[in-house]
């Protein structure tokens, strides 16, 4: 399956992230060539294989409900690069 | 029937809907983390480093969700799925930290279901539900704080979630809106959800499509977000409906998208396109294993299940006489359908059930007043029936007692036996009586005589007043007839 | 007397027990070696003062003796594990000046056993690497270069170069897809991947979460012994942690290996192996023979595909557990007219080519149309892959295999440079072991022609750490590396 420039600005979008107009054209190219590469697993019978979600054998174990955490604004806001009246901060959200 | 058929130039068309509810969970802590579910705490101060997305944080499931959904799912009637997954949904978004959203995708906690629901004209019809997933609610982002900001807090941010799906079962607005009511009756009575629409623990989105009467298959939809009451999701339903027959009829085409719903015009405007639309590339939440229910533990939930409305009202119709639509007033809220089983407990049902819904909701509704704060208790309500049953005092009577009672939140048979306004019963004190009322007005005995029979209320008015209402106003009525006879 | 910075972490125990030196002293050793060896760019963060604190506190201990397993131990600490109030940034531009308000479980674990931090240890930035090159603080020059400055190896390639340059007691590491066992490969140390489940990822900033674990990087096999008995336990922070008890590491070394069956998977030698590589295997399995093992041959017959599993897989997951960094809550923010911008914006300027090609990579596995095809290919492959081992297990106890196809290469190799993909394929031999979620060492064997080390791999069954132990106290006798150091 050989993607075009169309998805790679697609996924790099949905990826958050920007690539110069002069790197797209060497992304596409070395984006075809590692999915070239992993194609390779089209050579493996995996008919009536279940996929493997969890090497663990064991099921979830469920915490009981109790409030252990919280109060501690000041140390959720502490690494913020901004923050106010004891809130993130953001560019406006335009929908 | 209660579909809703719109007639077009073309031809006549049918309202095809199905719902999205969002519930959040009753819990104590988070869905993933430790930290308070508390609505109105300050801004960040209900956050655990989970909740906000920090680095290396994990989330560690909690069992009340679990056991929430579970319970939900048996008050669908639904199949409770002994293995389910969680899944990452991944999008960006400010109130958002992790980048995702820990929910369930290709195995729910619960699968398909049903709700019957009463209908106007005195059917049923069965709403089918086609899954109910738990997942983690977002923050909140407030954009009117400033003008160039938007604020973000994270309260709110990995609160438990069911969101519950239907099967494009309605065929009309009416039947969501007695859908949502029921759902949100049914949370309530179970104690999973507060179902609050206005305060947002409970939302819905809403799909819309419509086809020609007759026609198979479905239309394109549209979704509409975040409908916050049964008023504004019928709306949207019969507003969306009428803008596609509008379209189709006109030639054109609907297209696959994202509407918000405007509160203040009803209508419905463009909020996403298909081609803008998401692309959430779910995959198993690799931070969580699998989770497993056994049979004892589906078990252990099922012995915790409270009677739900639909068979507390057949109880109330069977057992208590009741009619369906008081039992179904009376069930639609359990706190209600309690306090009128403890009001009703050893007395007339039938007119507890009355006194219930005329008197005492008018009492709460005047004051303003939640049920749970009611000055008049159930048993005190149950007393005061009693006493009319039994003819220690008058219905008159009961009304100035019951008045007394919602003032001083006293005990109807103290009241009574207080202010002496037991009933008389004795014939011989009311046949004095009767017998000094026709003394004194021997031209009103006259005219009855000549055939005014409308007076002899008056004569009955006369009595009551001069035994200051106390005297039984059967007796009475029967005694002057037989005097003037 | 040997130098106080070439002990091992028992014999330096031993020491401090019988009050030859004290913590600070050996802490102060520390100090010293790292001022001396900056040019090796092994620490990004160095912090002396709160080691020697640490070690006055067990200097107390040890006076009252209330010594704990590690007291007075000075470590390094992989930059991926969160300490708190000491900065942590996976060696990643996006979380520049990150304080964690929280320590991770497993640090939290060497703290109470009494060990004390010298800093943070370069790697690639988010474990994504193989060469310790993609760093935002650069590479890591490995401590047997002679002309020319080599690559340490990665990602744990701070923590290889800071053990063997005894700029720590020893070190944390992670693995997801070798980081820890190929770095030690290159720079003659040993270090284990313990099992999937076997030590928390509480705290510790996650690249691909079903495949990362941490791990100890130590001087010999015995301090790997030591310190991943401190560092493992079940942690109900951490779902995927696993209820299993832990043995006494230190109980296995030195048992008899007679009768043990070693496997020797034939895929493992594929046609072009490096001689010198292929020979040092096979002397591997001399010793082992010598000493009555029975080597037994055996098949991974899905070998092939471990690598274009492991890069679906991982990217996969690391497009998602990376969404986080959008400079919203912490770390760097390049602001931008709206919101989208702002993440743009940061998260372009944040992450470095290697980690923004594997999100790439990962979003479109995982994107509307291409699920199946790819991400749930990769994912049942991943069950034949782990079927293989379960079967070879049928077989054998344990299964001995090289580190790497190649030794350490020069810092900006341009083969590596070029393509991507030459890179990870030095991951070979060790991506499987994660798809499985089994436990591996590696440790070092011999010296190549040019001088540079070169490891073996034990691998076990899930949770059986206990027999990779006890093969590889063998192993370690009669190769008898670090004498040869000397």
């Amino acid at each position: 399956m050989a993607i075009d420039r169309e998805t790679v600005r697609r996924v790099a979008f949905l990826s958050r992230l920007k690539i110069d107009d002069d790197k797209i054209e060497d992304t596409e190219e070395e984006f075809n060539k590692i999915l070239n590469w992993v194609e390779q697993l089209n050579e493996v019978n995996t008919d009536n294989v279940e996929p493997l979600v969890s090497v663990n054998d064991t099921n979830l174990t469920l915490r009981q409900d109790e409030v252990t955490e919280g109060n501690q604004a000041a140390a959720i806001l502490k690494n913020a690069p901004q923050a106010q009246y004891g809130y993130f901060t953001v560019p406006k959200v335009v929908e | 029937m209660t579909g809703m058929i719109i007639e077009g130039k073309t031809a006549s068309w049918e309202v095809i809907c199905g719902l999205e509810i969002h519930c959040q969970i009753i819990s104590k802590s988070k869905m993933f983390s430790g930290a308070s579910t508390h609505y109105g705490s300050d801004a960040n101060e209900n956050v655990s480093f989970v909740d906000a997305g920090m680095p290396g944080m994990l989330p560690t499931l909690n069992e009340r969700c679990v056991y929430q959904a579970v319970k939900t799912g048996l008050g669908l009637n639904a199949k409770i799925n002994k293995y389910s997954e969680f899944a990452r949904k991944n999008y960006f978004y400010a109130d958002l930290p992790q980048g995702y959203q820990i929910s369930q995708f290709k195995y729910p906690i619960v699968g398909e279901g049903h709700v019957t629901v009463d209908l106007s004209d005195g059917t049923t019809k069965d709403i089918g539900i086609e899954r109910l997933h738990i997942e983690q609610d977002a923050g909140k982002s407030i954009h009117d704080m400033a003008p160039d900001k938007s604020f973000i807090d994270l309260n709110r941010a990995g609160v438990g979630l069911m969101e519950i799906v239907t099967k494009p079962d309605f065929r009309s607005p009416e039947e969501a809106g007695a859908f949502l009511r029921k759902l949100r009756s049914i949370v309530r009575y179970l104690g999973t959800c507060d179902g609050n629409m206005d305060e947002g623990s409970m939302r819905c989105d809403v799909n819309v499509s419509v086809r020609k009467v007759g026609e198979e298959g479905y239309r394109t939809r549209c979704e509409m977000k975040n409908v916050n009451s049964v008023k504004f999701v019928m709306q949207a339903i019969e507003n969306e409906a009428k803008r596609h027959v509008e379209v189709y009829e006109n030639g054109g085409n609907i297209e696959q998208e994202t509407r918000q719903f405007d509160p203040s015009t009803g209508l419905t405007k463009v909020m996403r396109k298909k081609e803008f639309a998401h692309d959430y590339r779910y995959f198993p939440e690799p931070d969580l294993l699998p989770l497993v229910l056994t049979d004892d533990y589906i078990a252990k939930v099922k012995a915790d299940m409270v009677e739900l409305p639909d068979a507390k009202r057949a109880r109330f119709v069977k057992e208590l006489g009741l009619t369906a639509y008081d039992a179904a007033v009376i069930c639609e809220n359990k706190d209600t359908a309690d306090f009128f089983e403890k009001a009703a407990k050893g007395h007339d049902a039938k007119k507890v059930a009355n006194w219930l819904m005329g008197d005492f909701f008018a009492m709460l509704n005047e004051k303003k007043l939640e049920l749970k704060d009611s000055p008049v208790s159930a048993e005190n309500l149950g007393k005061l029936v009693e006493l009319v049953t039994s003819n220690v005092i008058n219905g008159k009577t009961a009304k100035d007692v019951f008045e007394i009672m919602a003032e001083t939140g006293g005990d109807p048979e103290k009241i009574v036996e207080e202010k002496g306004l037991k009933q008389v019963t004795d014939t011989g004190a009311i046949e004095a009586l009767v017998d000094e009322v026709i003394a004194s007005a021997p031209d009103n005995v006259a005219a009855y005589k000549a055939g005014k029979n409308n007076l002899l209320g008056w004569f009955v008015g006369q009595v009551m007043k001069k035994s200051q209402g106390k005297a039984n106003p059967a007796i009475v009525n029967k005694m002057i007839a037989e005097k003037l006879k | 007397m040997t130098k106080l910075t070439e002990l091992t972490i028992a014999q330096a125990r031993d020491a401090l027990k019988k009050k030859e030196f004290s913590a600070v002293e050996l802490t102060k050793a520390y100090i010293d070696e790292m001022n001396d060896k900056r040019k090796y760019n092994a620490y990004v963060l160095e912090t002396p003062d709160v080691a020697l604190e640490q070690a006055k506190k067990s200097d107390e201990k040890y006076a009252h003796g209330t010594d704990g397993a590690l007291e007075g131990i000075p470590l390094g600490i992989k930059d991926l594990y969160c300490t708190k109030d000491i900065r942590t940034t996976a060696c990643s531009h996006i979380l520049d000046g990150f304080e964690p308000q929280y320590e991770s479980t497993v640090t939290s674990k060497l703290l109470n056993a009494g060990a004390g931090f010298l800093g943070k240890l370069n790697m690639d930035e988010f474990a994504m690497g193989g060469s310790n090159e993609t760093s935002y603080y650069g590479p890591v020059v490995n401590p047997w270069s002679k002309d020319v400055p080599l690559v340490a190896g990665g990602s744990s390639g701070g923590s290889a170069a800071a053990v063997a340059a005894n700029m720590c007691a020893a070190a944390t590491g992670t693995d997801t897809g070798g980081s820890i066992r190929q770095p030690s490969a290159f720079c003659g140390i040993t270090g284990i991947k313990p099992t999937y489940g076997r030590c928390s990822r509480y705290g510790i900033v996650a690249f691909a979460s079903s495949l990362d674990q941490a791990g100890p990087m130590c001087k010999d096999v015995r301090d790997c012994a030591i310190m991943l008995n401190v560092m493992s336990g079940y942690d109900p922070k951490d779902s995927t942690s696993a209820k299993v008890e832990v043995p006494n590491f230190e109980s296995f070394l030195n048992q008899d290996i007679k009768g043990l069956k070693i496997g020797i998977p034939s895929e493992y030698r594929p046609e072009g192996l490096n001689a010198e590589i292929a020979a040092f295997w096979d002397k591997g399995i001399e010793m082992l023979k010598a000493r009555g093992a029975e080597i037994v041959n055996i098949s991974l017959p899905h070998t092939k595909y471990a690598l274009p599993t492991y890069y679906i897989i991982a990217p996969a997951e690391a497009s998602s557990n990376l969404a986080r960094y959008d400079g919203l809550r912490y770390g760097l923010r390049v602001n931008g007219e709206h919101l989208d911008n702002m993440y743009i914006n940061s998260r372009t300027a944040g992450f470095g080519t290697e980690v923004k090609r594997r999100i790439m990579i990962g979003t479109y596995v995982l994107s509307a149309g291409y699920y199946d095809a790819y991400y749930l290919k990769a994912q049942k492959v991943r069950r034949l892959i782990r079927q293989d081992f379960l079967n070879a297990f049928e077989k054998c106890d344990i299964i001995l295999t090289p580190t790497s196809p190649v030794t350490a290469f020069p810092i900006g190799d341009e083969s590596m440079l070029e393509n991507p993909i030459n890179m990870w394929l030095n991951d070979v031999f060790t991506v499987s072991v994660n798809l499985a979620g089994l436990p591996a060492m590696s440790l070092p064997i011999g010296l190549s022609h040019d001088g540079l080390p070169l490891g073996l791999q034990l691998i076990g069954k899930a949770f059986d750490e206990g027999t990779i132990f006890k093969t590889a106290s063998a192993l370690e006798q009669d190769a008898a590396f670090r004498k040869g150091l000397k």
